[in-house]
């Protein structure tokens, strides 16, 4: 219980904190500004924003969909001095088959992403991830480079990235560079992107159109994942020649899991299970209020079977049961 | 600050702005229209849903100079004039589909976009959009039985216009 010299001490409180941040005024009194101050940048060009990028240094964040960035200004986790909009450049929202595959620009919105017909047709896993993330209101706005630069584990698009071998083009100042995806997520909310880099578009190979499952669990509609797990495979002559398999939620950056890859390889029955025994076996969740490790295991060895399941189809996988 | 024009409900409008304004307070504080609330202020509760070129969107989750030369749509521009309302906030009110109403603006703009994209839809289908809005009154049963009779009173309005 508190008392109540307690209780007027905690109002007071407040006020102090307010008292250090500036407020701005206007003839109706003071203005709620939620967002700290900073310099905006608008550039038209690519080459702009990443000369903005490089005489500021890591003090700057870019701006595209603001699905993530705007709520950490609004609580003010995050301070930058300058904030990069992305949203006047011209091209960087493109869809373009390349090469068997699909050439995202950075601006893409998930929405676009759920609704076009060639993500439907090149990368159909993307396109049935899209929906699983946040809500219509979310998917109208964030963009696709944005979800793969914030690197959130539980995150969708990153989960994909691994399993349809995606890469990510970079530019800065000086130079433009492609790195794959398996170098990209280093830690939670770190990836191979240096400060004064921007992410121009992202690549996804169209070699598992065929052959592809996404399975997630979240404790309600558009929560982020508990645990999601991306599949893509290559069959040849009804045996799996290449596997990939990609879990969110389960450490702190997205990541494959090569015991359960391997275990898809082939044509031996019972795979999915295995694969999943083995998935669930490589990883040791963190627990909390919304679940303990021991639950999560038990869902990734659940959402594994599943998007294997759907990845190898009825009929590769009911040698499994047979 | 930024000088920015917007075509808020139809209507362009110029100001300037702070570029850390967002396109929540820019719509209640700058341009006077009160019908968007505003609730947790960061993305969560849905209340605070306008129509950014026709597309639902969190106007706490953007901000005022992103939505420069665009047009957006608030609550307002639902009904045709102050003595009708649109079907979908008739059937909300037949349908008891709010209490305090505070959610409510939020929600009428979701389901106003669900009419646009996808008008027939079953009650599944009706949760799965609305799931990004909270309402802490009314146990949803009856936002659904609204939007449920809203969507049949559009698609009767299209089938004999």
């Amino acid at each position: 219980m508190l008392d109540s010299d307690d209780i007027g001490r905690r109002r007071r409180e407040p006020a102090k904190r307010a008292a250090r941040d500036e407020i701005d005024m206007n003839d109706r009194g003071p203005v709620r500004m939620k967002p700290p101050k900073f310099d905006y940048h608008a550039p038209d060009t690519v080459r702009e924003a990443v000369a903005v990028l490089a005489d500021v240094g890591d003090s700057a964040v870019v701006l595209s969909g603001g699905q993530s960035l705007i709520p950490m200004l609004n609580l003010r986790l995050a301070r930058p001095t300058d904030v990069v909009d992305l949203g006047a450049i011209d091209g960087l929202a493109n869809l373009e088959p390349v090469d068997g595959g699909l050439e995202i620009g950075a601006m893409v919105t998930h929405r676009q992403m759920e609704t076009n017909d060639l993500v439907a047709s090149i990368t159909p896993l993307a396109q049935h991830a899209a929906g699983f993330i946040g809500h219509r209101a979310i998917r109208n706005r964030g963009t696709i480079g944005g979800s793969i630069a914030h690197a959130d584990p539980a995150a969708e698009w990153p989960a994909v990235l691994l399993a349809l071998d995606g890469t990510i083009t970079l530019a800065s100042a000086e130079t433009t560079r492609t790195v794959p995806g398996d170098q990209f997520f280093e830690a939670l909310f770190t990836t191979a992107k240096r400060p004064d880099e921007l992410i121009t578009s992202v690549y996804l190979s169209g070699r598992f159109q065929n052959s592809w499952g996404f399975s997630e669990f979240q404790r309600r509609t558009g929560d982020f994942a508990t645990v999601a797990v991306a599949v893509g495979c290559v069959i040849a002559t009804g045996a799996v020649v290449e596997a990939r398999i990609a879990l969110a939620g389960v450490a702190e950056r997205p990541v494959r899991c090569p015991d359960a890859e391997q275990a898809l390889i082939g044509t031996r029955p019972g795979r999915a299970v295995d694969a999943a025994i083995a998935a669930r076996d490589s990883f040791e969740p963190v627990g909390d209020c919304h679940g303990s490790t021991e639950f999560r295991k038990r869902l990734v060895f659940a959402e594994t079977k599943r998007a294997v399941t759907q990845a190898l189809g009825p009929d590769l996988e009911s040698r499994a049961n047979a | 600050m930024r000088d920015i024009t917007v075509t808020i409900n139809g209507r362009p409008m110029s100001a300037t702005v702070d570029p850390r304004l967002l396109l929540s307070d820019f719509i209640r504080q700058d341009a006077g229209l009160t019908g968007t609330h505003v609730g947790c202020e960061h993305g969560y509760c849905g209340s605070c849903t306008v129509h950014v070129d026709g597309a639902s969107t969190r106007s706490c989750l953007t901000l005022a100079v992103q939505v420069a030369g665009r047009k957006v749509d608030t609550v307002e521009s639902l009904a045709p004039d102050d003595e009708t309302l649109h079907p979908i906030q008739q059937a909300f009110e037949d349908c008891h589909g709010l209490q305090c109403g505070f959610c409510t603006p939020g929600l009428l703009m979701s389901v106003a976009e669900l009419a646009n994209t996808n008008l027939v839809c079953d009650r599944a289908k009706i949760r799965e959009h609305l799931a990004g809005n909270i309402c802490r009154c009314t146990g949803y049963h009856q936002i659904i039985d609204a939007v449920e009779q809203a969507l049949a009173e559009i698609r009767e309005v299209q089938i004999d216009g």
